[in-house]
Formats: structure tokens, C-alpha cells, sequence
């Protein structure tokens, strides 16, 4: 377990110099805007899991804690201009307390249930956003970039590094999560809420728990989107492709393990915007779709789960 | 400003807004309401039919609800098969279903979706027929035909529903599979295809639904976004699997929709459904006729 710990953190660390080292090197601005919503779907992946993965609830919310984080900021830097950093934080905090609220309120539901309370949080916050005159209502706000800091020389750069950083934040958070008791404890009560629950395991603290940390993660993404657009509408920012994008690369990537959203979200992540740029931006929403349906029905321990298989199978031959 | 006969229109027209709500509604009562399949793709079905209705009405001018009509059949077999492809994919083995089918009935709704994009572009798309676009006086009061029509259509449908599933033997096997799937497999039927055919009943009923859905007002691709929280708003306030309760509850609906949007403007509109289905889902959710305790 040590060295697995040490090999993650290594590799987390060289993950993040390599981000930094492609900022001072590369010139073209485009490998930033494309890897820097691929980044960004790996945070918005690894939080959903947390809760759809591990506690087996499934959230279409991923698009209402998303676009609250976008808030979040457009508001912080219409009121006060505070920096990137505060505004990040500022949208994190909020959403842990939004997963607090959302959770308590939906979370006794079970399956389809807590998936429409949901989908019906999302519509309604989003409605909200579009009647707040202050931050642009339907018809969106501009932002106009500030100066970018000392090490980066343009501000796209930037938000690159940022979601770096937090894709190893939310990455850490997952596995620990995973090995830790309340990985063990959500596990429990995925297989069987009510078996659970008679054994002495907290459930619905632990789903709080998870929700809240989920909710953080995902706020904590979107909030620099709106610095990285320049813009923010509430039907772009509450989209429910955000919703639809996060649960699938985390059932495509496989929820048993932390890594299985990060490889979903890879691999889903680069296949649109290869889709995107040389076709059209339909197709790579149908290949989402195609791709979530495929799995669902064919392998549905998804990537990782595949994985596993073929490791089982093969020490079997060996044995 | 506030007045009596503002809110008095409002109460007319959300009561035949409400039948409408119930015509879209009563397929997902039976199909999630009856037989618990957590059929997200629902409204996308809806708007699908919508979009069959219109290319029929478009280029041979087929009268709306004839068109509906037309594609029932068609519809029944796709149910069929979607009930097929889920029972042996997610119900027979068990376990995780859950999870799975939500996820594997919402990657379908945004399949549709997509097709619909690919096909007949993002813009709005409406019906040609005599009743559309006229309007019925009655004093002050101005109703739009193409709701009477919405209207009185809804409500056959809900009356012969409702005289299915309770007088004839298919219908009460499909009750009887809902009550309980384990005592009618030990008296000899086979619950799965009582399902199958439920299912297909369910989807069959969304032709005519989805021709009312263009001839009430036109459709875009993504329209299926909205009626989730409707049609769901409406089978779970109903309380899950029962028809009159449907129509009751789409009726409510209905009215608190054209009343909050006489009284508050129409950008609150979309987030009436969802809000009363959340209130419902935290507050009673075996919802207002539920058949569970």
C-alpha cells in the first residue's frame, strides 16, 4: 500500500510538471483549449463517481453543481474582481453546501427517483440563474480577462495548469475516498442500502459525505469556465451534456476503481474533440450517446471491469 | 396586474392544458408507473413521434392526428422491442439494474435526440391542419382550438385506458403483473410478455400523444428536456400506475403552469413541473392516489 502511494504521488507530481513544462513550451494557443476541457471533464468524472460510482446514485446534477461553480465566479469578479484562486474556492465552498442541501433534500429517495430529483434540481436553479438580472439573466454576461501571473504568459495557460492541479486534487480525493472507510462503507450500502444500514453503517451521513465532496469537486471545475469562455450563459453553463458527459465517462471508464473515470474520461474526452474539430459537434454528442448504450449493455463494469477480466483470465492460464 | 378574469382564463386554459399533459403522460404511467422500468426516454419517444407526425403531415399532408394514427402500430412494435432489449439486458441478470437502466435509458434519449438533430436541424417544426391556428370566442374569453382539440382527444384516450387495463383480460393481466409478477407466474402466465405487450401499449399510446404534442404547440429537437420533469411531475403526483390519478394530476399541473405564468411571466414557466415534482417526490412520494404505502 506504501509504495502504491508513493508510485501515485510521483506520478502525480510528474503530471504536473510535464502540465507546467507544456506551458513554457509550446507556443499555439489550440493544445491548451482543447486539453484544458479534457482536464475538466476528468475532474467533473472523478466527482461524479464519488457518489454514482462508489454509492451507486445515479446524479444527472453534474450540469446544476457546474454551472453554480460558473456562478459563482461571474459573480465573485462582477462584485469584488477577487482572483482566480478565491473564486475557485469561493465556488467550491458553495457547492459542498449545495450537495449539503440538494443532499439532504433528495438523497432518501433511491434509484430513478433521486435521478429525476435531480435532473428537476438542475431545471430549477437554472431558471433562478435566468430571472438574476445581476449576472446577465437569459441572455448571458461578457468578462474581459484580467492580467495573467508571473510564470504563464497567457491566460488560457493558466486555466490549463489550474484544472491540472485540480484534476490531481480530485483524483486524490477519490482514491482516498476509495481506501478509506467511507469507500468501504458506500460499497456497502451500493450492494445493499438496507443490510447496511442494519450492520451499523451510517448511510445516510456517508451519502451526505459524498455528496457534499462530489458537489465541491464539480463546482470547483466549472468555476474557471467562465473566465476560459469569457462569457456565461445559464443555457450553456447548466447544459445537461455536462450531466450526460460525466456519467458516462464514468460507467464507460468503469466506477470500481478511481481510475476507471479518469481513463472514460480520456478517452471519451479526446475522441470529441478529434470529433468536433474534423466533423461535427452532433456526431460526437451520438458517439456519447452510442458509446454510453454500448457499454451499458456489453460490458457493464466498463473499461476497467474489461481490464480486470483479461488480468483474471490470464493468471488463470498461467496457474 | 391582478385580475379576476386574467386568472379565470388562466384556470380554463390550464384545465385543457392539463388533458393534454395526461394524454403525453399515460404511457409513462404504464410503462414506470405499472411496471417500474425507469423509462427516462420516455419524452424523447414523445418528441420522435412529434417528428414522425410532422414529415408525414409535411410531405404527403396528412392530417395530424390521422398521422398519429398511422405510426401507432409502428410504435407498438418499437416498444416491443425497447421492452425486449431491456428485460434481457438489465432484468434478467439482475443485478445493478438500477444504475444501468437509467443510464442506458438516457444514452437512448440522447440518441434520439441527436438523430432528430442530424435529420430535421435544431429549428422549430409545426403541423399544417384546418384546427391550427384558430381560436374559439366565448365572451371575453379566446380558446385556442387546436387545445380543444388536445383536449378532447386526451380525454378519450384516458377513458379507453382506463377501460382497458380494468374490463378486458389483457388489461387486468397487466394489472395483476404489476401487483404481483411471482403469483401469476405460478398460475401458468408468462409475466415477461404481459410486460412486453404493457410495454408496447405504453409506446403505442405516444403516436397520438406525439401528434398532439406539434399540433399544441411546434417542437424543437431538445422539447424531450422539459417533458421529463412533466411527465414525471405528473405519474408520480398521480401516484405511480394509476389513470384517473393521471389525469387529475396533469389537470393540476396544467393550471398551476398558466397560472404562474399569468401571475409571474413566462421565463419562470420551465421550472414549475420540477419544482412541484420535487416537492411531491420530498414530501408524499407515494404521490396523491399512490397504490404503495
Amino acid at each position: 500500500m506504501k509504495r502504491n502511494g508513493m508510485y501515485f504521488w510521483g506520478g502525480a507530481a510528474l503530471f504536473l510538471a510535464g502540465a507546467l513544462l507544456m506551458t513554457q513550451v509550446i507556443g499555439n494557443q489550440y493544445p491548451f483549449f482543447a486539453c484544458y476541457v479534457i482536464l475538466q471533464f476528468i475532474v467533473l468524472a472523478v466527482a461524479w463517481s464519488i457518489l454514482g460510482g462508489y454509492a451507486g446514485y445515479v446524479n444527472f446534477g453534474t450540469s446544476a453543481f457546474f454551472g453554480v461553480g460558473v456562478y459563482t465566479a461571474v459573480f465573485l469578479f462582477k462584485a469584488t474582481g477577487v482572483p482566480l484562486a478565491v473564486q475557485i474556492a469561493a465556488a467550491a465552498a458553495v457547492g459542498a453546501l449545495m450537495g449539503f442541501a440538494l443532499g439532504l433534500l433528495t438523497l432518501r429517495m433511491q434509484g430513478i427517483f433521486f435521478s429525476i430529483a435531480t435532473i428537476a434540481a438542475t431545471i430549477i436553479i437554472e431558471t433562478a440563474i435566468t430571472n438574476w438580472r445581476y449576472v446577465g439573466g437569459a441572455s448571458g454576461i461578457q468578462l474581459q480577462r484580467p492580467a495573467v501571473m508571473a510564470p504563464f504568459d497567457n491566460y488560457v495557460e493558466m486555466l490549463f495548469f489550474v484544472q491540472a492541479v485540480m484534476v490531481v486534487l480530485a483524483v486524490a480525493i477519490s482514491r482516498y475516498i476509495q481506501n478509506s472507510w467511507i469507500g468501504r462503507g458506500l460499497q456497502a450500502l451500493k450492494d445493499d442500502e438496507l443490510a447496511a444500514e442494519c450492520t451499523g453503517v451510517p448511510t445516510l451521513r456517508l451519502k451526505l459525505t459524498a455528496c457534499v465532496i462530489s458537489g465541491a469537486l464539480m463546482c470547483a471545475a466549472g468555476a474557471p469556465a467562465a473566465m476560459y469562455l469569457q462569457y456565461a450563459d445559464p443555457a450553456s453553463a447548466f447544459n445537461l451534456n455536462y450531466s450526460v458527459s460525466a456519467l458516462a465517462m464514468s460507467l464507460i471508464g468503469g466506477t470500481a476503481h478511481w481510475a476507471g473515470p479518469v481513463i472514460g474520461a480520456i478517452l471519451l474526452g479526446v475522441t470529441q474533440q478529434l470529433l468536433t474539430v474534423t466533423i461535427s459537434s452532433e456526431v460526437n454528442v451520438l458517439v456519447l450517446g452510442v458509446m454510453l448504450v454500448l457499454f451499458v449493455v456489453a460490458a457493464p463494469e466498463g473499461i476497467v471491469g474489461l481490464i480486470r477480466k483479461v488480468r483474471s483470465k490470464r493468471n488463470e492460464g498461467e496457474g | 396586474m391582478f385580475s379576476f378574469e386574467l386568472l379565470l382564463d388562466a384556470v380554463v386554459i390550464g384545465v385543457l392544458l392539463g388533458c393534454f399533459y395526461a394524454a403525453v403522460s399515460l404511457g409513462l404511467s404504464i410503462s414506470f408507473g405499472l411496471l417500474d422500468v425507469p423509462h427516462v426516454a420516455h419524452p424523447a419517444f414523445l418528441v420522435l413521434a412529434s417528428y414522425a407526425v410532422y414529415f408525414l403531415n409535411e410531405h404527403y399532408g396528412v392530417d395530424p392526428l390521422l398521422a398519429g394514427l398511422l405510426i401507432t402500430p409502428l410504435f407498438f412494435l418499437f416498444g416491443l422491442f425497447a421492452y425486449r432489449l431491456y428485460y434481457e439486458t438489465f432484468e434478467r441478470r439482475g443485478s445493478d439494474a438500477g444504475v444501468r437502466g437509467i443510464a442506458f435509458f438516457f444514452g437512448i434519449a440522447f440518441i434520439i435526440e441527436v438523430l432528430i438533430i442530424m435529420q430535421f436541424g435544431v429549428d422549430q417544426r409545426s403541423v399544417t391542419a384546418d384546427y391550427v391556428g384558430k381560436a374559439w370566442r366565448i365572451g371575453e374569453m379566446r380558446i385556442p382550438f387546436r387545445l380543444v382539440v388536445a383536449f378532447v382527444v386526451a380525454a378519450a384516450l384516458t377513458i379507453l385506458l382506463t377501460l382497458y387495463l380494468s374490463r378486458t383480460f389483457m388489461g387486468r393481466a397487466i394489472r395483476a403483473v404489476a401487483q404481483d409478477q411471482e403469483a401469476l407466474r405460478l398460475m401458468g402466465a408468462n409475466p415477461i410478455r404481459i410486460k412486453q405487450w404493457a410495454f408496447g401499449i405504453a409506446t403505442a399510446v405516444l403516436g397520438i400523444a406525439g401528434a398532439l404534442l406539434i399540433i399544441v404547440a411546434p417542437v424543437e429537437p431538445t422539447l424531450d428536456r422539459t417533458y421529463i420533469g412533466r411527465t414525471f411531475c405528473v405519474v408520480v403526483m398521480a401516484g405511480l400506475g394509476s389513470m384517473s390519478g393521471t389525469l387529475v394530476a396533469a389537470i393540476i399541473l396544467g393550471v398551476a403552469e398558466t397560472v404562474v405564468l399569468t401571475l409571474f411571466g413566462a421565463s419562470w414557466a420551465p421550472a414549475i413541473s420540477f419544482a412541484m415534482l420535487l416537492g411531491v417526490l420530498a414530501v408524499r412520494p407515494q404521490g396523491l392516489f399512490g397504490r404503495r404505502s
